[in-house]
């Protein structure tokens, strides 16, 4: 088990109803898309949040990434919709 | 000489006309200016606010890398980005981008890449605000903010 800080953005955190929590993720999720997949079995919000995989992105300790990156050492994972600043 | 680079990411307004002097005051070697603002829009009466969510620490450092990669692939003599997080009403600016160089090709096309890497990988997000007093929905991403940012991986 590792601890890891989640921090969820826009439609993400009104999904979920939290803005960040600690987690504790077990040791057989080793990518972006797993934590995306373990997420999703943690209650209704979660499986509502992440109902489309595919649309939501990522982002370990501030830097994009893919779904397949690997969250080994990260200290902060983001997820959120696609982006529409500017 | 080093480019100037200024980048903010902030609540407050900001003055479009001071951050271009400030450009066009960088020396003998600036012939062009651009600047880029673009603000909130009513969509006909139908939305009362714009309001701007970001993920602080990683808005900064985001904007930071594509400021970097903008003056390596340009000659620029400056560049200012300012995007403001918020509440924003029709008419207020959201986001500036200004480039200053020797010619205007490197300024425009600087701009430009700068606004289309800012809407694909800046972490903002915008939530309307209905004049009718209701929550309004999260603005969804454009498929073609996505191809206008692609643009810039096929030639260098």
């Amino acid at each position: 088990m590792t601890e890891i800080k989640l921090i969820y953005f826009a439609w993400v955190r009104e999904r979920i109803g939290l803005a960040e929590e600690r987690v504790d993720v077990p040791a057989s999720v080793t990518t972006v898309a797993e934590l995306a997949a373990w997420l999703q079995l943690r209650g209704e919000e979660y499986a509502y949040a992440f109902e489309n995989p595919a649309i939501v992105r990522a982002a370990i300790d501030r830097k994009h990434v893919k779904p397949d990156a690997l969250i080994a050492g990260a200290q902060e994972i983001a997820f959120f919709p696609p982006m529409t600043g500017g | 000489m080093e480019p100037r680079i200024v980048f903010h990411v902030q609540a407050e307004p900001f003055d479009v006309a001071k951050e271009i002097d400030a450009l066009a005051g960088l020396g003998d070697d600036v012939g062009a200016v651009t600047s880029f603002t673009g603000y909130c829009r009513s969509e006909g009466g139908y939305l009362l606010a714009l309001e701007l969510e970001h993920y602080p620490g990683m808005a900064e450092e985001e904007i930071g890398r594509v400021v970097q990669e903008a003056v390596t692939r340009w000659p620029l003599n400056g560049l200012t980005v300012i995007h403001r997080f918020g509440m924003m009403r029709p008419g207020d600016g959201i986001v500036l981008v200004a480039t200053a160089s020797s010619h205007r090709l490197a300024a425009f096309e600087a701009a430009e890449f700068l606004m289309d890497y800012l809407k694909t990988r800046a972490p903002f997000w915008k939530k309307e605000h209905r004049a009718d007093g209701s929550s309004g929905e999260w603005v969804e991403a454009k498929e073609l903010d996505d191809k206008a940012a692609s643009r810039w991986q096929s030639r260098s």
